[in-house]
């Protein structure tokens, strides 16, 4: 009984190692987005609360805390009390396989890249069951919106994923990064990168594919009935998701924690470091995109998707894998 | 399509001039201020809070002509006056309705002695009702505490009327 209990809080404390790290950045990447949109907008920005007003998000989540849960009266309350809950979890435990460096990461599973790309699919359960739990038209079609959006995305990030896969020989995600060493496969692979990163907004819901919360046309989206603590959890685990697929644009792409050369005084920054400022970077982007693009139409976002994307990228790993092939550069791993 | 239009929609051309420019905007000085620690220029002829005004001597300038009361587009003005032991009309009640208000800036204009101006404060909001319904001492406190900028904008804007 005793060493189950010590087992145990060895994993709690793990894991909250993990999960208040991420809650923290996932706060300040709410402020660094609002913040870079500012700016760009020429704006003072968000900068009251604390030093260059890093601690607002955190005053609103204390606001969100005191306000009120108001549930509609022809809600399905359970399914609509639980769809926040499902969306942040989703969010949350996506990280558990994301490796900041060699030796930092939560559980090193051998398929962790299919377990990444599970988790994130599962996330729109929470926005599909949102929507339809509100019993209301607004959520309700947002939620459509949202469910078909994401489903047709994950398509297309799921074939840029084997592209990668390819050159790798390995799910797991470390395998992956190693296998970056030489080369970073952005270099290699820099159209499928761009493509995945283009995905990745579709898939987080964010502008220019914000189609699911257009506020002109459907108030809110799948959040409109909500309010108060469930709301922030929504939010939460939107930026979240948003924090993950940066982590894994980076894990795939830009070689993870490795530092950018392996020459003397760089390569003394710790991995997590380099990890951090690579995902931070790739924020950094979805920030700007945010602030510059214009919300795409209905039609324009689905053929985008299947027209464009899927057959691009179904293409593009033909090449990579008859490139491959030709050159017997297939990787050997240990099946 | 003509060849460099496909050429611009492959290589995202258009998006990337975008990205460009929006990261040389984010290093430009922001237009906007820390309000409430900085504030903009306001212009002489701002149509703000209402202040009745007194002549130097401290004798109010109200004649209570009504001018105002039926120029008021919103029946925002409630005036009653009666005759004072000196024999000079003036007013024994000038209610504003802050909340009727439109703040168009007929009763300064149409005021024969400059009496009833709109001043330049704008931050006058209160927690209840109650408080925006202006009596005479309200504005001529008013009047009294804005004096110098009043009798300045009023001086300034002379030559536009």
């Amino acid at each position: 009984m005793m060493e189950y209990l010590q087992i145990l809080g060895n994993e709690v404390y793990k894991i909250l190692f993990l999960i208040v790290p991420i809650l923290v950045s996932v706060a300040m990447i709410v402020w660094l987005d609002r913040r870079v949109w500012g700016l760009v907008q020429k704006r003072k920005g968000p900068n009251v609360v604390g030093p260059f007003g890093l601690l607002q998000t955190l005053a609103d989540a204390l606001k969100y805390i005191f306000k009120e849960i108001i549930i509609p009266a022809s809600a399905n309350k359970t399914v609509f009390i639980l769809a926040p809950i499902v969306t942040m979890t989703l969010a949350l435990v996506a990280w558990a396989v994301i490796p900041m460096s060699e030796e930092l990461v939560l559980s090193d599973i051998n398929v962790g890249i299919l377990y990444l790309f599970a988790v994130s699919s599962l996330g729109v359960y929470g926005i599909i069951m949102g929507g339809w739990a509100s019993n209301s038209k607004y959520p309700f079609l947002g939620a459509i919106r949202s469910a078909a959006q994401m489903v047709s995305y994950e398509v297309s990030i799921g074939i840029i994923i084997i592209n990668v896969l390819l050159c790798v020989g390995s799910l797991n995600l470390k395998d992956i990064v190693l296998a970056q060493k030489e080369l970073w496969y952005v270099i290699p692979l820099f159209p499928m990168f761009v493509i995945f990163f283009i995905s990745a907004l579709a898939e987080t819901n964010r502008p220019p594919f914000d189609l699911p919360e257009a506020e002109a046309e459907l108030v809110a989206g799948y959040q409109t009935e909500y309010s108060g603590m469930m709301y922030a959890m929504f939010w939460l685990g939107e930026y979240a998701n948003i924090l993950l697929m940066c982590a894994m644009g980076s894990i795939l792409f830009l070689g993870g924690w490795l530092p950018i050369t392996d020459i003397y005084p760089i390569n003394l920054v710790p991995a997590p470091i380099w990890m951090i400022l690579k995902i931070l970077f790739l924020f950094f982007l979805f920030a700007l995109i945010k602030a510059i693009v214009p919300r795409y139409r209905y039609d324009q976002l689905m053929r985008l998707g299947w027209k464009i994307f899927l057959p691009f990228s179904l293409v593009y790993l033909v090449l990579t894998a008859s490139f491959l092939f030709y050159f017997d550069k297939l990787p050997k791993g240990n099946f | 399509m003509t060849l460099s239009r496909i050429f611009k929609t492959i290589f995202l051309v258009e998006f990337i001039k975008g990205l460009l420019m929006a990261i040389k905007e984010m290093f430009k000085k922001s237009k906007t201020v820390n309000y409430p620690f900085e504030k903009g220029p306001i212009s002489p002829r701002m149509r703000g809070e209402h202040a009745l005004r007194r002549y130097p001597n401290g004798e109010e300038r109200c004649i209570a002509c009504k001018l105002c009361e039926a120029v008021c587009p919103a029946q925002a003005i409630t005036i009653e006056s009666a005759e004072r032991a000196d024999g000079s009309r003036k007013t024994t009640r000038y209610d504003i309705d802050m909340l009727k208000c439109i703040y168009c800036g007929l009763c300064q204009e149409s005021c024969p002695v400059e009496a009833i101006v709109q001043g330049p404060n704008f931050e006058f909001a209160t927690e209840t009702r109650e408080e925006l319904y202006y009596n005479k001492e309200k504005l001529l406190d008013n009047g009294d505490r804005w004096e110098s900028v009043l009798a300045k904008n009023i001086k300034l804007d002379k030559p536009y009327r």
